[in-house]
């Protein structure tokens, strides 16, 4: 086993880590971190393995990939942790409560 | 002879440019942006879908870069089906949406929520619109993914757009179920492209893969999607998220959005994989199947108007899974079809989806509220919407003349050459189910027991824009035959 099979599969751990956390942890800001893991895992997994080819040059597109996957994440955590801002503004707690109940219940319709 | 480098690129830019003005917030820009949008849009499938009818599928590599390094763009009968569907749909509730946020968008003061919501509508659909696009158009796995987290996010972005607590927290659920569900599809372009050193579908497809590495990539992208697509069971984000969303919002969210992370399911399991294996399209079907059940059953047990569409469209999802194991065969052709009436279904649910969704917001525009008791009565005073309601609904039953009839019929016919008995079996009983919660709605509007007197005035286009659309999927399945012969020229595995 190389040092690049090594990274791939540490790439591919911390994948796992990250989408345990996404499910497990209730905290908004866990969420958000536990999908930046995912990513980070991903871009890993993407520079080690297509380079354990003996190759002279290594390819370049999983590279392009990895920065434009980069530039992806940014953006999308900037809106989650906004929304999640949102979230704590409006219901007093950083975690998604279950969902609340449309404005009316049954019951309390039939009782007007 | 129609020019795919032209009109590839007016259907994927022409929104996106459009959202600019759009980005101005004042009434006229948003009106600029929206019919600019709707306008790029409609021209281009018309054109497209001329192109791809008399020359085949067409390409377009961005810039003169070809795939492997560049980006290219490209068009089958399937994908100009989807941009076309999604064109008039959009072009519609654009239309309906300049006089449902009209109100609010006379309100000066800029740090209103509700003004401010209406003013970031019309950009963040034109962005929306420019993504689904691009989805239907990508000739590659990692466009795809960008353009699905484009999607995602501006989805996400659209629900908490109404100021309600519980729209906020239903889009930040969608947000992280969406992340999640891109991520996982990251990791299966990762995993192809280890395997085979190529992201263009064409290519993967040519290679035919198989093997351990392929099959996981496979697993992680149709979970991926399938929780993007609120795929039974992992639906539980949608019906808050839709039903929170203003309504021009859901019925956007319902009737086209989801159709973007189904149409990638549907290349990757039939373009690229040649129809996996039949234990797992089994297994795809079984989950429809149990979508259809479920949802149709908390649809029949809701109390909200706006709720109770929204899990119509979780059972009407389910659908679009129980043809995944009628595409094959015994003797392992394809199934023209369970093709044509699968994508049939998924293009008159977005028709008659978008239609209901509109039609519910007219009625909850008229008296305020959301809760089925409330629309008590409404039937007399909104005749067109009510109409509207009434035709998409039974579209989505399956009633005939409708696209709804054809595309089960077609799936019908389907399952019992193939002998396979059960499925038809749930394509009936799912009929069923939508008729009864159809006539919930129905018999609470035309309910005259308690006479409303203080409604409020549905702007006209609103009413029109429902109308319309319920009426385009009567049109689509009186005119079919067009939209089949479209979909059988390269079939689903164009390549």
């Amino acid at each position: 086993m190389t040092v690049l099979d090594l990274y791939a599969l540490a790439g591919l751990g911390i994948f796992v880590l990250g989408l345990h956390a996404v499910v497990v942890r209730a905290h908004l800001v866990w969420k958000v971190l536990a999908i930046n893991l995912m990513g980070t895992g991903i871009f890993i997994l993407l520079l080690a393995a297509p380079a354990r080819a003996d190759e002279a040059v290594a390819d370049p597109l999983p590279q392009a990939m990895v920065l434009t996957g980069i530039v992806v994440a940014v953006a999308a955590t900037a809106l989650a942790l906004g929304m999640a801002l949102r979230v704590t503004a409006r219901t007093g707690s950083p975690f998604l409560s279950e969902d609340p109940e449309p404005d009316h219940t049954r019951s309390e319709d039939e009782a007007q | 002879m129609t020019s795919f480098e032209l009109w590839t690129t007016v259907a994927v830019f022409g929104p996106l440019m459009a959202a600019l003005p759009a980005l101005g917030g004042r009434p006229y820009l948003l009106r600029v942006g929206l019919a600019f949008g709707s306008t790029s849009t409609l021209a281009s499938s018309v054109f497209l879908w001329i192109g791809v009818a008399t020359q085949g599928p067409g390409r377009h590599a961005l810039g003169g870069w070809g795939q492997p390094l560049g980006i290219e763009l490209w068009v089958d009968g399937f994908a100009v089906a989807m941009l076309t569907v999604t064109a008039v749909v959009g072009a519609l509730v654009s239309l309906y949406s300049t006089a449902y946020f009209a109100d609010l968008l006379e309100l000066e003061l800029e740090e209103s929520p509700g003004g401010r919501g209406a003013r970031h509508f019309a950009p963040l659909w034109l962005l929306l619109w420019s993504a689904l696009n691009g989805i239907y158009l990508s000739a590659d796995l990692f466009n795809l993914y960008v353009t699905l987290e484009i999607l995602g996010l501006a989805a996400a972005a659209v629900v908490t757009l109404a100021v309600t607590r519980q729209a906020t927290v239903a889009g930040m659920r969608y947000l992280i179920v969406s992340l999640t569900g891109s991520m996982l599809f990251l990791l299966g372009v990762a995993l192809l492209y280890i395997e085979y050193g190529t992201l263009s579908l064409e290519a993967l497809s040519a290679l035919e893969p198989t093997g351990p590495l392929p099959a996981a990539a496979l697993a992680a992208m149709t979970v991926g999607m399938a929780a993007k697509t609120a795929l039974f069971p992992l639906h539980a984000w949608l019906p808050p998220a839709h039903s929170g969303a203003p309504a021009p919002g859901s019925a956007l969210l319902s009737a086209v959005v989801v159709k973007g992370s189904f149409f990638i399911v549907v290349r990757l399991w039939f373009g690229v994989y040649g129809g996996g294996s039949p234990e797992a399209l089994t297994l795809l079907g079984l989950l429809g199947a149990g979508a259809i059940f479920w949802g149709s059953i908390l649809a029949l047990r809701q109390t909200s108007l706006k709720r109770l569409i929204a899990y119509s469209t979780v059972a009407q999802l389910g659908y679009l899974f129980v043809f995944f194991p009628l595409m094959i065969t015994e003797s392992g052709e394809w199934s023209a079809d369970a093709w044509t009436g699968g994508v049939l279904l998924a293009l008159s649910h977005a028709l008659a989806k978008s239609a209901m969704f509109l039609a519910a917001g007219n009625m909850s525009y008229a008296v305020a509220k959301d809760s089925l008791s409330a629309i008590s009565g409404v039937a007399h005073r909104l005749p067109m919407s009510f109409f509207a309601f009434g035709i998409g609904g039974l579209s989505l039953a399956g009633l005939p003349p409708s696209a709804g009839f054809l595309g089960k019929w077609l799936l019908l016919r389907s399952s019992l050459e193939g002998g396979h008995w059960g499925w038809a079996a749930v394509i009936g009983a799912g009929g069923l189910l939508t008729i009864a919660y159809v006539l919930l709605v129905l018999r609470y509007a035309l309910d005259r027991k308690e006479e409303k007197e203080s409604m409020r005035q549905v702007p006209n286009r609103m009413e029109w824009a429902a109308l319309l659309l319920a009426l385009g999927a009567v049109i689509l399945g009186v005119r079919a035959v067009e939209m089949v012969d479209l979909l059988l020229l390269n079939g689903a595995q164009p390549w």
